[in-house]
């Protein structure tokens, strides 16, 4: 009997706590993502009443009342239950689904973020001024981060997308539906989250080896506190004297990588002027800490397969472990 | 089906309602695209695109009321029987205008249905 119980009640645990967390979509933090959870519930009962309708009949059919039915009677269940019923519920949920549209995409009224997404992470601008559009690319300048956004709670964020590789799509689950990021194109998605947290996003338009490595973390925080983190985040790095900048400088780092108020002004790679700020490294892959700095220099590749950074495994382990310290001061 | 006084279905009678329906889609598939595609003015009002797809659509429906109506009288007239399954010209006649009448009006709902976004989308966002 123990064990029966047993058999059932794990499932039951492992289903449900899929439906919480930073990533799940049933667990709504926005209001977009709200209206879409309220669709999924209402489709997904409909779709059960149905399904139950269906299985009934057939029951009916099979051993309620096995054998030959009036071609009348017939007639009524195919008119009534394959013709009129379906075309009435679907018209009703496609009128009810359309309607929520315009909704979804109001006009923001907090700020504007570009956000690019590339092989494999994103990199992210503060404070820029732009539209959507065709044949144009994102917005230059603004505050430059990448891979964790902060949004403010109870504005709509305007999210501006674009790519200058392939196609890829931004996605944060509890928060809103996904948008698609397409070179030569801005698109435009708003976020208003009705919750404070930290929240998962991932590309979901597959992208290359490292598709499923390019995450990114958006935090809610309330407005006052986002305006002090892009303050923050507009200075330039706090450099503690190291080793670490020569280092970085002379293996070749700064050719790809920025860190502003230092020599090194490279925009291929991510921004590290406030890398250790960041709850995560290589776009939400593993925890910022000087160990995975260190682990991530060394093998990039070991981290996200197709990534363009080389590896600089053959360093010495002491400039490696150097140059993780230094770039894990910068808050 | 009734034309210019004699009665005689065939294939084109049989898909005149789909092909209404697949050239009021379209229409109305092309026109949206072309209006909202460039991604451009996306609050701005698109009245005049959902003014000429509503005309496209009535013009649609009519059509394909008259399709219904005809192949309704016509069946009607022929016994209005289910089965034709006779290597007959009577049963090929009746169960081509049946087969007419399904398809109209599973075109009829197709076309309403693909016109419902006009009614309650204002604009390109």
């Amino acid at each position: 009997m123990k064990k029966f119980r047993t058999s059932r009640t794990f499932p039951a645990i492992f289903a449900l706590s899929a439906c919480e967390g930073p990533q799940s979509a049933f667990d709504a933090a926005g209001a977009e993502a709200a209206r879409v959870l309220t669709l999924f519930w209402v489709m997904l009962i409909g779709a059960v009443a149905i399904w139950a309708v269906v299985v009934a009949i057939g029951y009916y059919a099979t051993k309620t009342r096995p054998g030959q039915h009036s071609e009348k009677a017939g007639l009524r269940l195919i008119i009534w239950g394959g013709c009129v019923f379906p075309t009435v519920v679907l018209a009703m949920l496609l009128f009810w689904g359309l309607r929520m549209m315009p909704d979804l995409r109001p006009p923001g009224d907090g700020p504007t973020i570009a956000v690019s997404g590339e092989r494999f992470w994103w990199r992210v601008a503060y404070g820029v001024e732009g539209e959507p559009g065709v044949v144009r690319n994102l917005p230059i300048g603004g505050v430059p981060s990448a891979n964790e956004i902060w949004i403010p709670l109870g504005k709509r964020t305007e999210i501006l997308l674009g790519s200058p590789d392939v196609i890829h799509s931004f996605w944060v689950p509890p928060l809103a539906g996904k948008m698609d990021a397409i070179p030569g194109r801005v698109n435009r998605l708003i976020l208003e989250p009705t919750e404070v947290g930290v929240f998962n996003g991932a590309c979901a338009e597959f992208c290359g080896t490292a598709h499923a490595q390019m995450g990114f973390r958006v935090v809610v925080v309330p407005e006052t506190e986002f305006t002090e983190y892009v303050r923050a985040q507009a200075q330039p790095a706090a450099v503690p004297e190291s080793e670490g900048l020569d280092l970085f400088i002379r293996n070749g780092c700064a050719a790809c990588h920025a860190i502003r108020g230092t020599p090194p002004d490279g925009v291929v790679g991510p921004d590290l002027t406030h890398l250790a700020s960041r709850r995560t490294i290589g776009a939400g892959i593993v925890p910022t800490t000087v160990e995975n700095i260190a682990d991530f220099v060394a093998s990039p590749d070991h981290f996200k397969p197709g990534i363009e950074m080389p590896a600089f495994g053959m360093l010495p382990k002491d400039e490696i472990a150097q140059i993780a310290a230094w770039l894990g001061s910068l808050e | 089906m009734q034309i210019f006084g004699r009665t005689k279905d065939n294939l084109w009678t049989l898909i005149a309602a789909p092909v209404i329906w697949g050239i009021h889609f379209l229409f109305s598939y092309f026109l949206a695209a072309f209006r909202c595609a460039p991604n451009a003015d996306i609050f701005e009002s698109i009245g005049s695109t959902r003014v000429a797809i509503g005309f496209v659509t009535l013009v649609s429906l009519c059509l394909i009321a008259l399709v219904i109506r005809r192949a309704w009288h016509e069946w009607l007239t022929g016994g209005g029987g289910f089965r034709n399954d006779q290597d007959t010209p009577e049963g090929r006649e009746s169960f081509l205008e049946f087969s007419t009448l399904l398809l109209a009006g599973l075109s009829f709902a197709a076309v309403v249905f693909e016109t419902m976004p006009i009614l309650v989308i204002g604009d390109c966002r």
